[in-house]
């Protein structure tokens, strides 16, 4: 299997000062890796870097469109990324009301992407977002309501079906159950994986939370200091943490 | 005091300035020319953009005709021909087929245009996108990678609150199968006009300093979906005073008993029926 993302040697610098650094990892179709650290270890930092919002300043990262094709993200023309971004990627943000339309309802947050491809059928359109809505376990009664009349748990999960609607390949996800508390957050973890399983997408989420990592990730990188100090598979890491890095982020989880 | 002022108004060289700009415009239909914008002698909205594309395209052979939502009687029409009388010493006219040169705020007269007569539109918004992007240098980016899915998120929105497209003014078109544009605040029922129109179209933002064209000739589409089509306003009644059929009606009421009867807004248009009517 070829990987949809190769990372090699990536940084990002903030003036002198490097935001990551050195980061290199492949990331297979249909895999979900977390990217776990504390905050200012450079994790949301390489999350941008890789979705093309930031322009890295060292290394390589290669992806793999449907086609089959390799894009070199870092020297791509805005053109190009502009278009993968909007059929190939989705991006999840820490805030639903950056990633949503606040003052336009529900449905056409969810249909935007589908217009941006160049669907101009209202009674499809609508249909399709209903579905979606329906998949993301909130009623489609509410098609025509604004996310801002939605709790929080709601738009973050408006959020995964306005993304997920075009079918991407790679998902960014940046701490999206940050603001949710716990019960709402287990439900949201519940229904991502269950999306994950059913359409085979790729996903790299940014977290602080461990928990999310253990329920949600087949492999995990930890950053400390804009370095990752330890990868592999989250079983392993979070079992067998070999860094002290590693370690103490491990034992500082309250066992409940 | 006598002041004496350059013909139409502005300095020779800011009329340089705006005919380049409107080069550029006509040669890229539908695209937002940036200009650097005058001071003009009435305030931004009243059709600060409109009068110096005028002013800079205007000569002594030039004959200039100003409507103000379809009618040449009134304030701001009256004015801006009065003042284009004054600084450039233009011939002035009520009449659409007279006219080499309309300047026109929110209306595209009933009479048909013809080649070689030059629309100019006062332009509030140029940008079509900014109610849904507030940002400028998003919407450049927009524009540049065709990105106008947005526009049609607006679009849906009408027809999810209300049931169709209720976007009745300042009705977006693509021009040119290109450039997202906003035709200014005419009604949709002017947008079809717009479509392989014989007359060189300007539209001139003076606050927002942005120039645009649609020269002859040129495709213009009202954006639509599939399944709800672009449509024009129609009326069940007749222009209570010519009678027309054909025109876009205003409401006006009568009294305080809630009287009302629909005329054309189109006054010069509306006399002329009248007249016919007569003979």
């Amino acid at each position: 299997m070829t990987p949809i993302l190769s990372v090699r040697q990536v940084a990002k610098r903030y003036g002198q000062r490097y935001g990551c650094r050195e980061v290199s990892f492949d990331l297979y179709p249909g895999e979900v890796l977390c990217i776990v650290g504390e905050s200012g270890s450079g994790k949301s930092t390489l999350l941008s870097t890789l979705a093309g919002k930031l322009a890295a300043d060292e290394g390589e990262v290669t992806f793999r469109d449907v086609n089959g094709t390799e894009h070199d993200l870092l020297t791509l023309a805005e053109a190009d990324r502009r278009r993968l971004a909007r059929t190939e990627w989705g991006f999840v943000t820490q805030h639903a009301r950056d990633g949503l339309r606040m003052n336009v309802s529900a449905g056409a947050n969810v249909s935007e992407r589908l217009m941006a491809l160049g669907q101009r059928h209202y009674g499809e359109l609508r249909a399709t977002a209903g579905e979606w809505l329906e998949k993301v376990e909130i009623s489609a009664e509410r098609l025509d309501d604004r996310p801002s009349q939605f709790s929080g748990g709601m738009q973050q999960r408006l959020q995964i079906a306005r993304n997920l609607v075009t079918k991407p390949r790679l998902v960014f996800m940046d701490e999206p159950t940050g603001g949710l508390d716990v019960s709402v957050q287990a439900r949201f973890l519940d229904l991502l994986r269950r999306l994950v399983h059913e359409t085979g997408i790729a996903v790299i989420m940014v977290t602080h939370d461990l928990g999310v990592a253990r329920l949600l990730a087949h492999r995990t990188l930890v950053m400390q200091q804009g370095r990752v100090v330890e990868a592999g598979l989250t079983d392993q890491i979070l079992d067998d943490p070999q860094h002290p890095y590693t370690q103490l982020l491990v034992s500082s989880i309250l066992q409940a | 005091m006598n002041i004496e002022y350059n013909y139409g108004f502005l300095d020779e060289n800011t009329k340089r300035m705006l005919r380049r700009g409107l080069l550029k415009a006509v040669a890229i239909p539908g695209y937002q020319v940036p200009f650097g914008s005058r001071e003009m002698p009435l305030p931004y909205g009243w059709g600060t953009g409109g009068i110096q594309v005028t002013a800079s395209i205007i000569g002594s052979d030039d004959t200039l005709k100003v409507i103000d939502q379809g009618a040449d009687d009134t304030t701001n029409a009256v004015n801006i021909r009065r003042f284009f009388g004054r600084v450039a010493e233009v011939a002035t006219t009520e009449k659409t087929s007279e006219a080499t040169v309309i300047q026109t705020r929110h209306r595209i007269p009933e009479t048909a245009l013809k080649s070689g007569q030059i629309m100019v539109f006062q332009v509030p918004e140029p940008e079509p996108l900014r109610t849904l992007e507030a940002s400028e240098v998003e919407t450049r980016q927009l524009h540049a990678h065709q990105e106008y899915g947005l526009m049609h998120v607006k679009l849906y929105e009408d027809i999810a609150r209300y049931g169709h497209i209720a976007t009745s003014y300042d009705y977006p078109v693509m021009v040119n199968g290109r450039y997202l544009t906003s035709p200014s605040p005419i009604p949709k029922f002017d947008n079809p006009k717009l479509h392989q129109s014989p007359a060189l179209l300007l539209f001139g933002a003076g606050r927002e300093k942005r120039l645009y064209a649609i020269p002859p000739y040129t495709d213009v589409e009202s954006l639509a979906f599939d399944d709800h089509p672009f449509d024009v306003q129609t009326w069940d009644s007749h222009c209570a005073l010519c009678g027309s059929t054909e025109s876009y009606l205003d409401e006006i009421i009568t009294d305080d008993a809630g009287s009302r009867m629909f005329v054309c807004s189109d006054t010069d248009y509306c006399a002329t029926h009248q007249q016919e009517a007569k003979q």
